[in-house]
């Protein structure tokens, strides 16, 4: 056991203080987001854990399995730390600061020996860094699981489909069609079509910021679709820019029924159900009114 | 070897497909399709096909092939009762069945074929892809 070890194991009560010390007087701790009495609790677990695998002779290699337990322990703590919402340098400071608590107990150990000084020090630096290596790459990953939630959880809200008239249904397309969030669009789409019964579906591409020829060809694609279903398609919303962005592109939607706005889409879909809406017959209310 | 039945209803022809089309099946689909178009003078054709889960290129390619020799002798082809999977598959193959139409179930597509052959005593319409309703 070499003399940093040792040290951890006598004094780990004054290491922690120390390190409490120091983190409770940083000005980015953030006590809105953990208490103290529960960092007191987490950091004493993880230098628990490492006195423990210390104590095995290993100061260097990390991935030995004696550090398993502290890698397990830190893991968990950035990856909670993610999800909460602390920024990574606040994580990463964390296991820092660690290393200038243990660093201060060596220096007043070994103060007449400042050789072994040097060298425990540059082993307990190599140590701490992988382990704050360790930190970013777990902090990183749990960020990664919370945006790959959102972004399922975006795709799956932003494509309702809408039952606008008996037998039409409308698709409001909100947010650039990428071939993962097309695939979205035509199973809800043609699930509603089979659920519903419906003839006519519109699509309304008026959310869709820009529309390249990737964009135009899974249109194409969720047309077709629904067309092989025997239902009729309608794109509708289909702005200025978007109607030059198409014909510069040299994109043919002549097959596609389209409109402009998504009331002439409605009132083509309900020209083609061979519906009629009128407005009332004025000439009655107005003696009435009168 | 196993046939798919194909009933005749009027002007019209009525297949309804009960089991995964394998080529064979398909191929011998084909064949009796055309021989009974031919027999009877039919009209129309019309193909149900809910029941089918799984499908390939080569029956995309039949049904089309069904369609333009039907054509070719005088009837429409109205292909019915799609399921969303099978849709989803044939546009990702780049299959859209030019020249068959789709409805959305058998009554659907009786109005469609009665539509598009004129047998509704209505005018046709003008546009051929304007559905029937």
């Amino acid at each position: 056991m070499n003399i940093t070890a040792q040290l951890i194991q006598r004094l780990k009560k004054t290491i922690l203080d120390n390190w409490m010390g120091t983190q409770l007087s940083d000005q980015s701790l953030r006590f809105d987001l953990i208490s103290e009495e529960e960092l007191r609790k987490q950091s004493e677990e993880l230098l628990n854990g490492l006195a423990r695998a210390m104590a095995s002779g290993n100061a260097d290699n990390i991935y030995a399995v004696e550090y398993e337990p502290v890698t397990e322990i830190l893991a968990d703590i950035s990856t909670t730390r993610a999800r909460q919402g602390f920024s990574p340098r606040e994580t990463v400071l964390y296991v820092l600061s660690l290393k200038q608590a243990i660093a201060d107990i060596l220096e007043q150990q070994l103060a007449d020996q400042p050789e072994q000084l040097y060298r425990e020090v540059m082993a307990l630096n190599r140590l701490l860094d992988s382990l704050s290596i360790i930190t970013f790459e777990t902090f990183i990953k749990g960020r990664e699981e919370v945006i790959l939630r959102q972004t399922d959880e975006i795709s799956e809200i932003s494509t309702p489909v809408i039952r606008v008239w008996e037998g039409i249904l409308a698709l409001p397309i909100i947010g650039t069609l990428d071939s993962g969030r097309t695939q979205v669009v035509m199973e809800n789409l043609l699930q509603e079509i089979v659920n519903t019964g419906s003839t006519i579906a519109i699509l309304d591409i008026s959310g869709v910021p820009t529309v390249d020829s990737l964009v135009a060809q899974h249109l194409i694609k969720t047309v077709s679709a629904t067309r092989l279903m025997g239902a009729e398609c309608i794109i509708s919303g289909i702005r200025a820019e978007i109607a030059q962005a198409i014909v510069h592109l040299g994109i043919d939607l002549s097959s596609i029924k389209t409109r402009a706005t998504l009331a002439g889409a409605l009132q083509l879909a309900f020209s083609m159900s061979k519906l009629e809406v009128r407005a009332q017959d004025r000439t009655t209310n107005f003696g009435l009114k009168r | 070897m196993e046939r798919i039945p194909i009933l005749k209803m009027g002007p019209f022809l009525l297949v309804t497909i009960q089991v995964d089309l394998y080529d064979r099946l398909a191929l011998g689909l084909e064949q009796d399709l055309v021989n009974m178009v031919s027999k009877t003078g039919a009209r129309g054709v019309l193909i149900e096909i809910s029941a089918v889960s799984i499908v390939d290129s080569f029956m995309g390619r039949i049904i089309g092939n069904i369609a333009s020799m039907s054509r070719i002798m005088g009837a429409e082809t109205v292909v019915v009762g799609m399921q969303p999977a099978v849709a989803i598959t044939l546009v990702e193959l780049g299959i859209t069945l030019q020249g068959v139409h789709t409805a959305l179930d058998v009554e659907k597509g009786m109005d469609l074929l009665l539509n598009k052959t004129g047998l509704d005593q209505l005018q046709k319409q003008e546009e051929p892809d304007e559905p029937a309703e």
